[in-house]
């Protein structure tokens, strides 16, 4: 992984993730309340996320670390009008890593480029999310036992939903054979679907979330979010097409966990919640592990 | 000979852009600054041509570019021919390669790119030479050859 920061999955190679992984389970299985003590993060978030700020501000916090930043621009001084080049500058004075949240696509790249400091994209628009792949690895790791040779489900919205498009690029690695499952308004972009022809990986497209039940080995569930609609008629009419409900899973694999990057509003009912096979909140665990992994690694602590 | 007519024919030393796209040739004047150089710059266009109906042609006197100047127009007329005259004579025939890297030139089409949106220069990265394929190297959308956009 490049020592200034991670911006992309694209950037980390197979070796780079399995390392990742490994360390994540190192700290899940050790915890090292006192392995940050004395470094300072700043959380820079130009849109709100409760959840990820949350989960990299814990992943700090527990290994003895201290946080600094904002919630939200409006509480920022890119409010004022300062440029993001300004205040990557400036924060960079002061910490010594910045997880950035903003919504616009290659901020995080910039921002890397600018900053004194490794620079850890939580998010970039529509664009990466590296770390939420990261967990969605150690996740799928811990609950299979591998990476390779899984029948990956990804279900929704996966036009929009960047979570499916990072995971897909990390999973070239591992032989997938892949399900995208989606209304065709929000079918897989052609720049993936080339991708895995390139790459050789195995895929087929359906519209019928039943049809994949039952090869699965992991069911990548995505809400279907209503900023992506300009017609909220539209937006009504797919929602509630890809709900994953409890008798559905009758007959499907006993190894069988369905994942989601949260938060899910009605794609997954909430009678799934009390079956083992649903795993979405260890995921959301995970994630705090995956994320100290990914820090302590950029910081060279580990 | 007629006063009034010009010589544009003989170049004793410099550079022959051939076999431009007439719908292009103004593009490439401008991408390649040649509206800010001092030398004697002789431009033609929609000249007939037998290989592509009507095509343009920049002579530029006394001028050498370097690959990754030249390089640049590929991205627009990848079938123009550069030809290097010295001493009246064709010495070297160029075919053009797409750049690896194209920075400053290109608008990327994603209008929540940082590019767009902050100011910081465009920047794209050649992914596959074959179909043409660039990657903005900040939002990473894949540009086609037949998108592109001159900022």
């Amino acid at each position: 992984m490049k020592t200034n920061g991670l911006v992309s999955i694209s950037d980390c190679s197979k070796e780079d993730l399995l390392r990742i992984v490994e360390l994540a389970a190192q700290f899940e299985q050790h915890p090292m309340p006192h392995l940050l003590e004395g470094k300072l993060v700043a959380t820079l978030f130009f849109e709100p996320s409760t959840r990820t700020r949350l989960s990299f501000e814990t992943a700090v916090q527990r290994l003895g670390g201290r946080v600094i930043g904002f919630s939200d621009a409006a509480t920022s001084s890119s409010s004022k009008g300062e440029t993001l080049h300004d205040t990557i500058k400036m924060v960079s004075n002061y910490v010594d890593l910045i997880v950035m949240r903003h919504p616009i696509e290659g901020a995080a790249r910039y921002a890397s480029e600018v900053a004194g400091v490794p620079v850890i994209n939580a998010g970039d628009g529509a664009n990466q999310h590296p770390t939420q792949t990261m967990l969605d690895l150690y996740s799928i790791k811990k609950t299979q036992g591998r990476l390779e040779d899984l029948t990956i489900s990804m279900v929704g919205d996966l036009k929009y939903g960047r979570t499916v498009h990072s995971l897909l690029q990390a999973l070239q690695y591992f032989n997938p054979t892949f399900n995208f499952v989606a209304p065709p308004e929000l079918r897989m972009p052609e720049q993936y679907r080339l991708f895995c022809e390139e790459k050789g990986l195995k895929y087929r497209e359906e519209t019928d979330l039943n049809a994949v039940l039952k090869t699965s080995d992991i069911l990548y569930m995505t809400r279907v979010q209503q900023e992506r609609f300009t017609d909220p008629v539209e937006f009504e009419k797919v929602r509630n097409t890809y709900t994953l409900r409890n008798d559905m899973l009758a007959g499907t694999k006993d190894n069988l966990r369905i994942l989601h990057p949260l938060p899910r509003i009605t794609e997954i009912a909430e009678d799934v919640d009390n079956n083992p096979k649903a795993y979405y909140f260890e995921q959301a665990r995970n994630g705090v592990f995956a994320r100290q992994a990914v820090i302590c690694s950029i910081l060279g602590l580990v | 000979m007629d006063k009034k007519e010009l010589i544009v024919t003989a170049l004793e030393n410099g550079t022959v852009i051939d076999h431009i796209p007439a719908a292009k040739l103004f593009k490439i004047v401008s991408i390649l600054e040649l509206d800010k150089i001092e030398n004697r710059v002789t431009i033609g266009n929609n000249l007939e041509s037998k290989m592509m109906g009507l095509k343009g042609v920049i002579k530029v006197a006394d001028k050498f570019f370097q690959p990754e100047e030249i390089n640049k127009i590929a991205l627009l007329a990848p079938s123009a021919r550069i030809n290097i005259i010295k001493n009246y004579e064709v010495v070297q025939k160029t075919d053009l390669q797409l750049p690896d890297q194209v920075s400053g030139l290109l608008q990327c089409v994603n209008p929540m790119c940082v590019t767009n949106r902050q100011p910081v220069a465009s920047r794209f990265d050649l992914i596959d030479r074959k179909r043409g394929t660039l990657r903005c190297h900040y939002c990473e959308r894949m540009l086609n050859l037949s998108e592109i956009i001159l900022k």
